[in-house]
């Protein structure tokens, strides 16, 4: 089970936290032609390495966040919180709070 | 007395007390200390099996959970039959009552043998290939047969009466296996101050060192030392010790489960106790010392009774005080065997050779001719004789050219033979770690970790006892380092004792025998033998995924521990490649079975899923209400009087609800109190409709979206106070509703001042309706002026209710005058009560969901999951005018107005009226043009709900329907088994389309 480090709780089990898709989508503006809505919708990066997602920790805080996951080690690369940019991971200390 | 192969003395059991267990029902005598298997041999018995698929004789293999053959079913009673133990493995205690498996009528007349002499026919693949076809055959006839034929035990017949816990724990430092490398990782990583958990899946510590005779540490004999460290690391508070523990399983980021065993070693387990503990264990670093399993050698007819691993009988020797049997053959392809050969001579076996398949003689051979023992090299065993053991073996010499020349046939009662051993890798494997191919030795071992971990000892490729210690040591050194930063002096430990031989021999040993018939078993469990896997390779099998799915080889309950090696070589022979190239088997979990009970622990029985019971609950079945599952709620279903079934109560609570009043729980309903300064704006985006303008007290039907612009869920929402709201949901969507609004208030406008708080368990509400609803809550209500013109429909008022604080909506899910009244939760049965006192007097009565269900779709009120799938837009619901079109943004706002969620095609919801006024629909059938379509036709919808109607005087039904508002009064049909049922398409609404009635 994976160890997850919410940013305002620190590592908690995975069984804590529910996964809500892939972060940094914007929603489609309201007058948004029907392809931007359905790109927004339902096009997804789904990337061999490095994924942003969105978190909750639901059975803990209650706060969203966002994390940095490896889609083939299933490793968390890094979490932070909501609003804040997605880390650049090339910079030695850009990861940052919530780092494991 | 003592049993017939049990040494004079010896072994780690208590020759002063005796246990009395049955095998079969045969009485036999054994000791503590004592395995079923080790008891068992010692009191002769070595016929404890039938083989999987060929019913073949068997008897032991290994002295460890990795034995393949010797699956028995311990019984204590009815609920508490376990099948499929090895009997290596089963604790031997007073009254122990075992059976064999796999066999009728007895494991001695065995009528499965005969698939045996039926064996060319029962090749791998036979099953895919000959019972596929016809298909009506494999159901009826051939999968009732095989399934009655096979089979590896029986369930139990009677629930299991015992209890299973869980436990969670966290250490600096996990050590898995307690032999000689595990002891010193243990005892590095505690002295270095880490909190540390060791487990083993034996009842004693020490593994290899308490088979090992020839074992010293530090001086001391390597039993008693085990025995000392493991003395002195249970007395230490940091360091929890389990035996009887398996580590079973790897799930991520270095949680482990473990398997503690706690009370099957007990003749008489005492209540207090779980029979299991599923440990679930978080380590920062874990350290795996899982030792090295010997590998059998395959050579023809292997797998006779009383042929087993030399390391087995050295153990059953050292341990248990039992020789396998009384004269000898060892047969070998490394040193490690020579000991077995000694020790059993020592021990009054009769060895009457060593066959060596190594061409040179190694020191180890000249220790055995010294002590007197043939020793015959670049010699192979060809064949073997015997029915319910083994009685003799045919030796062949190999030449340097490879040719083989039959020899001699020697008498024996046992064969203990060795290809060397094969690291167990199973849990790094399963951690995700990468295995590198050792080429020297041609074992797999492990490389590049995934997790924090590190293996040592013999899993690491370890031969040595000295080499096992120092890498224990560095490893748990460096585990605690890595975990607490604690430090511990450097440690050398002065060793001896026996080396094992990682890698040796792999596959199939050479023979003159007839390859394509000669039956050299590779996967004893599930009867593979080399010739199936190359049939497989001939079959075009390339992938040892595919070979291992088609032969079935490393399937079984063992998981291959001794046979995959030697089935990837067979494979990688056949095909001409390098063993790396054919791949290996993935590891998976669990590393030996775990009980279903320890998985379910304390989840069973009425904590499997909790049950959810409505204020009304108790009262409801006193009366005899049956209850329906609405998610995890208990609702009443209907009230019956005077022996009425479901149709006549449905009835009559119908018309008694609208001709004068009805009762309903409704404390199921989903209730989220949204608070703040913010708290308007929000839901004007949150929902599909306008909720600024709302005025204080009073409430509006809202749709909930999602941004796809499909209809989410519903509810009536009051506006309590300027900066508060009360949010009702569907009864199953509040979790998902409140999940949804926290991520909209959270990431996509944290800017809005607003709370979300769930109060569904806070309020307990009741739903009056019918036209004399007034009259039955005006004198339990204070505060408020019940008058249409003071209260009107959808009102909300914070009042008094039976002198509680309340909550009183008039609303209606009926179409007629309604109210619901919340108050405090515990206080709903008061509540039910007195309602229920004053609807009674006045002629009114109870009402379940299914009323609840007939009278909102007799006013077309639709149910969100009900009438809607996910798919249906406000607009396709027949609720467009909900939607507050000139909101500059709500959820859904985009999505709902993509091209193509507009026009002609979309599915829309409609009333149906079926011809046949008697006619109730079934729910889900299909809407077709046609009466009678053709195979295959393009249904236009289908019916989401239908209910006889006793107000209506006929069966109706709501419908999603492609088109469906413009085909208004035209005939559709409903395609049935029994014949079309020809339906008219109609306003969605019954019942006073007018809505006159809503004010009583
Ligand atoms: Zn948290």
């Amino acid at each position: 089970m994976l160890l997850i480090t919410c940013p305002y709780c620190g590592p908690r089990p995975e069984i804590e936290f529910a996964a809500r898709g892939e972060a940094h989508v914007a929603r489609a503006a309201p007058d948004a032609d029907g392809e931007a809505v359905a790109a927004s919708l339902y096009v997804r990066s789904n990337p061999r390495g490095v994924i942003a997602e969105r978190w909750r920790h639901v059975a803990g805080c209650g706060r969203f966040f966002d994390a940095l996951r490896h889609t083939v080690t299933d490793k968390f690369v890094a979490t932070y919180r909501v609003g804040e940019p997605r880390p650049d991971l090339a910079a030695p200390a850009g990861a940052g709070e919530g780092t494991r | 007395m003592s049993a017939a192969f049990r040494t004079a003395s010896g072994g780690r059991i208590d020759r002063s007390k005796q246990l009395a267990f049955t095998f079969d029902g045969v009485r036999m005598i054994g000791h503590p200390g004592d395995t079923l298997a080790s008891a068992l041999t010692a009191n002769g018995v070595r016929l404890l099996a039938r083989s999987f698929k060929y019913h073949r004789p068997r008897g032991l293999v290994a002295a460890g959970s990795e034995e393949p053959n010797a699956l028995v079913t311990v019984i204590r009673d009815d609920g508490r039959t376990t099948p499929n133990l090895a009997a290596t493995t089963v604790e031997l205690y007073d009254g122990l009552v075992a059976v064999s498996q796999n066999r009728w009528p007895s494991l001695k007349w065995d009528v499965g043998a005969l698939n045996d002499l039926f064996s060319p026919i029962f090749v791998s693949g036979f099953y895919y290939k000959t019972f596929m076809w016809p298909r009506s055959f494999w159901q009826k006839v051939y999968e009732p047969r095989i399934r009655a034929a096979a089979g590896f035990g029986e369930a139990p017949k009677a629930a299991d009466p015992d209890r299973y816990a869980n436990r969670f724990a966290h250490c600096d430092v996990l050590v898995i296996g307690v032999g000689p490398a595990g002891l010193a990782a243990a005892r590095a990583a505690a002295d270095a101050g880490a909190r540390v958990i060791l487990c083993d899946e034996n009842p004693e510590l020490g593994g290899s060192l308490l088979a090992d005779p020839s074992a010293v540490i530090d001086g001391e004999p390597g039993a008693a030392w085990a025995a000392s460290i493991a003395a002195d690391l249970a007395a230490r508070e940091t360091v929890t010790l389990l035996t009887r523990t398996t580590a079973f399983g790897w799930y991520q980021d270095n949680m482990v489960g473990l398997l503690e065993r706690v009370t099957d070693h007990l003749a008489d387990p005492p209540d207090h106790l779980p029979r299991e503990r599923l440990w679930q264990v978080r380590a920062k670093r874990v350290v795996i010392a899982a030792g090295a399993l010997e590998r059998p050698l395959v050579f023809p007819e292997n797998d006779r009774p009383g042929i087993m691993l030399a390391d087995a009988a050295r153990t059953f020797l050292a341990r248990h005080g039992v020789a396998a049997g009384s004269r000898a053959v060892v047969f070998t392809a490394t040193d490690s065997a020579y000991a077995a050969a000694i020790e059993a001579k020592a021990a009054g076996v009769s060895v009457a050779l060593v066959a060596d398949l190594r061409r040179e003689a190694s020191p180890a051979a000249e220790a055995a001719r010294a002590a007197g023992i043939r020793v015959d090299l670049a010699t192979t065993i060809e064949a073997t004789s015997g029915g319910l053991s083994v009685e003799s073996v045919r030796l062949a010499r190999v030449a340097a050219n490879g040719s083989i020349a039959p020899g001699e046939t020697i008498a024996c009662d046992l064969v203990l033979h060795s290809a060397g051993f094969t690291p167990t890798v199973h849990l790094f494997s399963q951690s995700r770690g990468k295995l590198r191919f050792d080429a020297d030795r041609g074992v797999f071992l492990p490389g590049e970790p995934h997790e924090d971990a590190t293996s040592a000892g013999a899993c690491n490729g370890a031969e040595t006892l000295a080499a096992c210690l120092a890498a224990g040591h560095a490893a748990g050194a460096a585990a605690a380092r890595a975990a607490t930063g604690g430090e511990v002096a450097e440690r050398a430990y002065a060793a001896e004792g026996l080396a094992i031989e990682i890698g040796g021999h792999f596959g199939e040993v050479p023979h003159g025998r007839d390859a394509s018939r000669v039956k050299c078993f590779v996967d004893l469990q599930h009867d593979v033998t080399a010739k199936d896997i190359r049939l497989a390779t001939r079959e075009g099998f390339r992938s040892i995924e595919h070979v291992k799915r088609f032969t079935t080889t490393g399937m079984a309950t063992d998981q291959g521990k001794a046979s995959n090696m030697n089935a990837l070589a067979v494979a990688a022979a056949t095909m001409g490649l390098d063993v790396p190239q054919v791949g290996l088997t993935t590891f998976r979990r669990p590393y030996t079975p775990v009980s279903f009970g320890a998985f379910a622990g304390v989840n069973r029985g009425g904590l499997f899923d909790p049950i959810r019971r409505t204020p009304s609950h108790d009262a409801a079945a006193a009366r005899g209400a049956p209850f329906e599952d609405v998610g995890l709620w208990k609702r009443a279903w209907w009230f019956p009087r005077d022996g009425e079934d479901r149709h006549a109560a449905v009835a009559r609570e119908c018309r008694t609800v609208r001709e004068t009043v009805g009762v309903f729980d409704a404390s199921t309903l989903g209730k989220i109190e949204v608070v703040g300064p913010d708290a308007a704006e929000f839901l004007n985006r949150m929902y599909v409709n306008p909720f600024l303008k709302l005025g204080v007290g009073r409430c509006r039907y809202g749709i909930l979206c999602r941004d796809d612009g499909f209809v989410y869920d519903d509810g009536v929402i009051g506006r309590i106070a300027e900066d508060r709201f009360h949010v009702t949901t569907t009864t199953g969507g509040a979790p998902r509703v409140l999940m949804m609004m926290e991520d909209y208030l959270q990431t996509e406008w944290p800017e809005l001042d607003v709370w979300l708080t769930s109060t569904t368990e806070q309020w307990a509400v009741v739903a009056i309706q019918g036209p004399e609803a007034r009259e039955v809550i005006a004198p339990l209500v204070a505060g408020v002026d019940l008058s249409t013109a003071a209260f009107p429909h959808m009102s909300v008022a914070d009042c008094r209710i039976l002198g509680l604080p309340g909550r009183l909506f008039r609303v209606s899910f009926t179409g007629e005058l309604g109210y619901e009244l919340n108050v405090p939760a515990d206080y709903g049965a008061a509540l039910w009560d007195a309602l229920l006192a004053r609807a009674e007097a006045l002629g009114g009565c109870a009402y379940g969901t299914e009323t609840m269900h007939v009278l909102r779709a007799e006013k077309g009120y639709i149910i969100v999951g009900q009438d809607t799938d996910g798919t249906l837009t406000p607009a396709d619901a027949g609720l467009a005018r909900a939607v507050g079109k000139s909101k500059p943004d709500f959820v859904g706002k985009a999505g709902m107005a993509r091209p193509d969620l507009t026009g002609p095609h979309r599915k829309e919801i409609v009333g149906l009226l079926p011809d046949d006024p008697k006619c109730v629909l079934d729910e889900g059938a299909q809407i077709t043009a046609e009466a009678n379509p053709a195979k295959g036709a393009h249904a236009l919808g289908h019916v989401t709900s239908a209910y006889w109607s006793a107000n209506v005087g006929r069966g109706i039904a709501l419908a999603m329907v492609e088109g469906g508002r413009s085909r208004m009064g035209t005939k559709l049909h409903v395609p049935m088994p029994t014949g079309p049922i020809a339906v008219t398409v109609v306003d969605p609404v019954f019942w006073d389309k007018e809505g006159k009635r809503l004010d009583g």
